[in-house]
């Protein structure tokens, strides 16, 4: 006989933990933006209980968030980069993908080797690669040098909006092509044959349907490395490291590893998170869709 | 030009110019890497400069090389402790979790599965500064390995869960059925019918969580104390732009190896596991490929 609590007890050591190390925390982050701040040691004093909550921290932040104010410039700065990276990482990840998926064929299981292993390799090992090419004295410049199309050695490194942009396209695009691929690789070839036996020319093909087929799939891979770009501040700190590029995951940052305004520093975490909770509900949407559907098909 | 422009349009074969596009992309995203790692046997102190082989770096130079920097091979020791520690306890919870999570049909499975997705979809800081946060405020856990241990786990968990749950949902109830059919007890069906199918998942799941801890930068950085309990990459953001000698790449590229041999070992040990298993859709390179996402 099936006795009801053994199924539940293996989810309840998993579950407890989750609620301990995840929702509480989640909460702390509540009690501390709506807390109050210690007079003489400048320390935040969470208060737990939310009748007792106070918003004057949250209103001096979103007064800051007013156009023209120092949060507003750098939260613009911040869509702008994600923005820009994201179109690069698309423009070079489906290209690939479609490769892979349509027309690789010997080199196939050579390409998804070389795909998966920056996976493997540390993200800040990578962005050591490029600081070591991008140095005054790199190879970057001295290419570029050779072939005459500077005369002095740019500084790569020295708060640059487009190194960052570079950076974060360099990092993030293996997250994107592996999913686009998934998805392009599921495409029925039959379907495209029909398109091209109905008279398409193989680009009408490519737009009429294989575009609308991986529609989804660029939608999930774009939340996918979206919701980390914008949490990001390391990348921006190893290339840039000037606060002219600093975006919402620097000014967060600042405020817990530096400065001593945590509360301050809390209720950017809450903004930040309020604004990415459409991408994060969409991306939690089609995962748990997914796992119906394996669960229906396999029923 | 034009014939130039034809043979890479190619419309009868393959499109040349995608092609062009993918190996420049390979490249692109595996060059600098390799680069990085030559430079560790650089024989000067610049990290941009080729002054020569040597392998002062490494464990040549008394003070300042991998060997012999006890900072330095501090981090690696500080990243492997980390990563055996993670996959030690997120494993069994995320297995847990996925069991309990698959055949579960009670009331409680949906909010556990949705509170089991979002650390996947939280960006890293959120969760740092949480946990941050909760550790000083609330629960006085003192940074250092213990607090970076449990928020690794944290965000740990929910990555076995994927793994563990998709060859579940794909091995189905079936064979749990036949042995309970046979007179196993409940447990028995779980130990002997179950658990030996689910092997192969909880295998992949120990390789991912050890890649995720020894990659891991936030959250470990948030809850690190100090130069003593610093990791690899903490120990590559924090010098990286300072005057770093070619030793931080050659600590990066002992790390690098060390996953990589470690998935390319679990590669094989994974087919091997797997050759007797029901047919899975996807091959295991899709699946370990997957595994990520």
């Amino acid at each position: 006989m099936t006795r009801r609590w053994f199924w539940p007890s293996f989810a309840l050591p998993g579950t407890a933990w989750l609620i301990l190390l995840f929702l509480v925390p989640t909460y702390a982050v509540l009690a501390v933006a709506f807390g109050t701040v210690d007079p003489i040691f400048a320390k935040p004093i969470p208060v737990w209980n939310p009748f007792h909550w106070q918003f004057d921290t949250m209103r001096y932040v979103l007064g800051q968030l007013k156009p023209g104010h120092t949060f507003w410039i750098v939260f613009v700065r911040t869509f702008g980069y994600v923005a820009i990276s994201l179109a690069g990482c698309l423009l070079i990840g489906y290209p690939v993908a479609y490769y892979l998926a349509r027309h690789a064929r010997r080199s196939k299981g050579l390409l998804l080797v070389l795909l998966v292993i920056p996976f493997w390799v540390s993200y800040l090992m990578r962005m050591l690669a490029w600081i070591g090419l991008l140095l005054p004295d790199g190879l970057v410049n001295r290419v570029l040098m050779n072939l005459g199309i500077i005369s002095e050695p740019h500084a790569w490194l020295a708060g640059q909006a487009s190194s960052v942009v570079f950076a974060l396209v360099y990092g993030y695009v293996p997250y994107m092509i592996l999913p686009l691929y998934a998805v392009l690789d599921r495409i029925d070839r039959n379907v495209l044959e029909a398109g091209r036996d109905l008279g398409g020319s193989p680009i009408s093909t490519f737009l009429h349907v294989t575009l609308p087929l991986s529609k989804n799939g660029i939608l999930a891979a774009s939340v996918l490395i979206t919701l980390p770009m914008f949490g990001d501040y390391y990348t921006n700190d190893v290339i840039s490291g000037s606060p002219r590029t600093s975006m919402i995951g620097n000014q967060i940052n600042l405020f817990f590893q530096g400065g001593p305004q945590k509360n301050v520093g809390a209720c950017l975490v809450i903004i930040l998170s309020l604004l990415l909770a459409v991408l994060m509900s969409y991306y939690l949407w089609i995962t748990v869709r997914a796992s119906a559907e394996t669960k229906e098909s396999l029923l | 030009m034009r014939r130039v422009r034809d043979w890479f349009a190619n419309p009868w074969g393959q499109p040349r110019a995608l092609g062009a596009v993918t190996w420049l992309y390979m490249a692109w995203s595996i060059v600098p890497v390799c680069i990085a790692i030559l430079f560790s046997f650089n024989n000067g102190r610049s990290r941009s400069v080729w002054q020569g082989f040597s392998t002062r770096w490494w464990w040549g130079d008394p003070n300042n090389s991998v060997l012999h920097d006890p900072s330095l091979r501090g981090a690696i020791e500080q990243s492997l402790k980390l990563g055996g520690l993670d996959m030690l306890i997120a494993v069994p919870l995320g297995v847990g979790l996925a069991i309990g999570l698959t055949r579960w049909r009670g009331y409680g499975a949906r909010p556990v599965n949705y509170l089991m997705l979002f650390p996947l979809v939280t960006p890293e800081i959120v969760m740092a500064v949480s946990l941050l946060l909760v550790f000083s405020l609330l629960y006085s856990i003192p940074f250092g390995t213990e607090a970076q241990t449990l928020g690794q786990v944290t965000f740990s968990i929910s990555y076995v869960v994927i793994i563990v749950r998709g060859r579940l949902l794909s091995i189905g109830p079936e064979y749990e059925e036949a042995a309970r059919d046979l007179g196993a007890s409940q447990v028995g069906a779980f130990r002997l019918a179950l658990l030996p199918l689910l092997w192969p998942a909880v295998f992949a799941s120990f390789i991912v969580v050890f890649a995720l801890s020894i990659d891991d930068f936030v959250v470990t950085d948030y809850l690190s104390a100090g130069q003593s309990t610093q990791t690899v990459p903490i120990l590559i953001y924090s010098s990286v732009r300072g005057t770093a000698t070619p030793a931080l790449n050659a600590v990066a590229t002992v790390m690098v190896t060390i996953t990589l041999l470690s998935v390319g070992l679990a590669y094989f040990v994974y087919r091997w596991a797997s050759r007797s298993q029901p047919a899975t859709s996807g091959s295991a390179l899709n699946e370990i490929a997957a595994l990520e996402v």
